[in-house]
């Protein structure tokens, strides 16, 4: 089991999720969170003051998946997220134990 | 006459708008979310406040009779011996009390007491504003700045917005700094009620400054002549100067910083406004256009002053209506024609100096009082109840602190929609009745 983590531009989530189902993806989990990286947020002005906001939206996704399968939704969510612009964000793949369907009690690649 | 009659219904119903919800609206969207529904609490609890005193007394100090500074608050007591039809005449004369206290409200944003702006509010409209339109709007020889100074404010220039900015001023040095101001993003929340409130405003500003007529003639047929003639002079100039206030401050932002902002129009609009409201009566159209793009252009530069002189005017009272209100009342000695209103013309129009220096002594009248005035109100309560919630609950947020509540159901940092409703339910255990 592996668990791969996407913090992507907002307005690429959809066609992530739609490349990641095609793929056969089932279920993930999705979040609206905000931070930086190199781009180092942006500039706004309000009537003459300038400032540098730091934490930029983004959109954090979750997905379980096969030993097997990381490499290939690695690759899916990096081809379609790309934009080749500052701020296209970051995915990381960690070890998951284990996986339980909370209705049956299915494990592992049961439960995905 | 019937007709006017009508149209100070619809005008002072507009004038209430301006403050309900319309100027609520234009501040609560500046001010951050932990803040709003204080923000706009501020002009709500005004209007309820003042609309009663200004029957009570601001009626008979202001337009009871002869006075240099204020008329006897006690001749026409709760509009005693006031006919009904006159009643019109004191709604209206209220509201515009209600508003001037209320844009007050923006330089203290975030951090004052709510029971301090509840013991203000009556105080500085009995001292403050009741006096100052006596002074100019009430006219009778002896007022000061319209009838010793003759100094022209067709819709309260001075008694609105130098009033109003000029206490901002004081209020916001006597209250302090908000914490982070200068290093923290102090951003507004929401613009688009911003730019709402501003829209509303404008609109509103119809009743304001072209209800403000004031009749010369001896006959119905004359007065209905200077209404058709009149009422289209103040329309079309509080609409131009307006249009110009917006070029004037998108462009000077777009110098200084290379973007035309939102919230740089919608200041646009309320600094065109503020800057016509004296001169709307006396310019023609080109000097409309003239005080609109001056207006928009200088206070689109001053809203920057409290960077460098450290003071923390929050949403820009200062940088808009006193500035707006100095300049409007100011060049009217310039722009002024003698076919206008007031019948004078100003330096533009042959009139030479005399009219300048009337209106320039009128606006420092009107500055000293206010300020020498709120200076007193103000460090009155600070040494008494206190001006400013602790800093403990100005960083948890004024709403809750102050009234118990919070502007918007959003539990996602990214700002998204993202509630479900279901983990805030379980954060706290609803007190029996209070959602029954």
């Amino acid at each position: 089991m592996k668990l791969v983590t996407a913090v992507i531009k907002p307005h690429k989530w959809e066609d992530v999720r739609e490349a990641l189902e095609t793929f056969g993806v089932t279920g993930m989990t999705v979040s609206e969170v905000s931070g930086y990286g190199r781009q180092k947020g942006h500039t706004e002005v309000y009537r003459g003051a300038e400032y540098d906001i730091a934490l930029v939206p983004k959109i954090r996704i979750e997905i379980v998946v096969d030993d097997n399968d990381a490499e290939d939704v690695v690759g899916i969510v990096v081809k379609t997220a790309q934009t080749g612009r500052i701020g296209d964000g970051k995915v990381w793949v960690s070890p998951v134990e284990t996986v339980v369907r909370v209705r049956t009690g299915d494990r592992d690649a049961a439960a995905l | 006459m019937d007709g006017y009659y009508a149209f100070m219904l619809i005008a002072t119903a507009f004038v209430l708008m301006m403050t309900v919800p319309a100027l609520a609206l234009f501040y609560g969207g500046m001010s951050r979310s932990k803040s709003v529904l204080n923000m706009m609490m501020m002009s709500y609890i005004a209007v309820a406040i003042v609309g009663i005193l200004y029957v009570a007394v601001g009626w008979s100090m202001g337009f009871g009779g002869e006075g240099t500074f204020f008329h006897d608050p006690f001749d026409l007591f709760w509009l005693d011996g006031v006919a009904t039809d006159g009643y019109i005449g004191v709604m209206f004369q209220a509201t515009f009390a209600i508003i001037t206290v209320a844009l007050i409200s923006g330089a203290v944003a975030d951090r004052m007491k709510f029971a301090a702006w509840v013991v203000f509010v009556p105080i500085w409209a009995l001292l403050c504003y009741f006096p100052m339109a006596h002074m100019v709007f009430s006219c009778t020889e002896d007022s000061l700045i319209c009838g010793r100074i003759g100094a022209q404010d067709y819709a309260g220039g001075t008694a609105v917005h130098i009033n109003a900015g000029m206490a901002g001023l004081v209020l916001a040095v006597l209250i302090g700094k908000r914490i982070g101001f200068g290093k923290e993003a102090l951003r507004p929340h929401n613009l688009t009620l911003t730019m709402l409130g501003a829209g509303l405003l404008w609109m509103g500003w119809y009743g304001f400054n072209v209800g403000s007529i004031v009749f010369g003639g001896t006959t119905d047929e004359e007065n209905t002549a200077q209404f058709f003639s009149e009422t289209g002079r103040t329309f079309a100039n509080t609409t131009l100067a307006t249009m110009a206030a917006i070029l004037g401050w998108l462009l000077i932002e777009y110098l200084m910083h290379r973007k035309a902002t939102s919230l740089g129009a919608a200041s646009g609009i309320v600094a065109g406004l503020v800057a016509i409201t004296p001169a709307c009566g006396a310019v023609d159209i080109e000097g409309a256009v003239a005080i609109g793009a001056i207006a928009g252009a200088v206070c689109a530069w001053a809203v920057g002053l409290k960077y460098k002189l450290g003071y923390d005017d929050s949403l820009d009272v200062v940088g808009v209506h006193l500035v707006g209100g100095i300049i409007g009342t100011v060049l009217i000695g310039v722009f002024s024609t003698s076919e206008g209103a007031g019948g004078v013309d100003g330096l533009l129009y042959g009139g030479g100096l005399t009219s300048l220096g009337d209106q320039a002594l009128g606006a420092l009248v009107a500055i000293l009082f206010s300020g020498v005035l709120t200076a007193i109100i103000g460090l009155a309560i600070k040494f008494t109840i206190g001006l400013r919630v602790t800093e403990e609950d100005e960083v948890e947020g004024i709403d809750f602190v102050a009234h118990g509540e919070s502007a918007y159901d959003i539990h996602t940092s990214g700002g998204g929609s993202g509630s479900t409703g279901v983990l805030a339910a379980k954060t706290a255990p609803v007190t029996e009745g209070a959602n029954a």
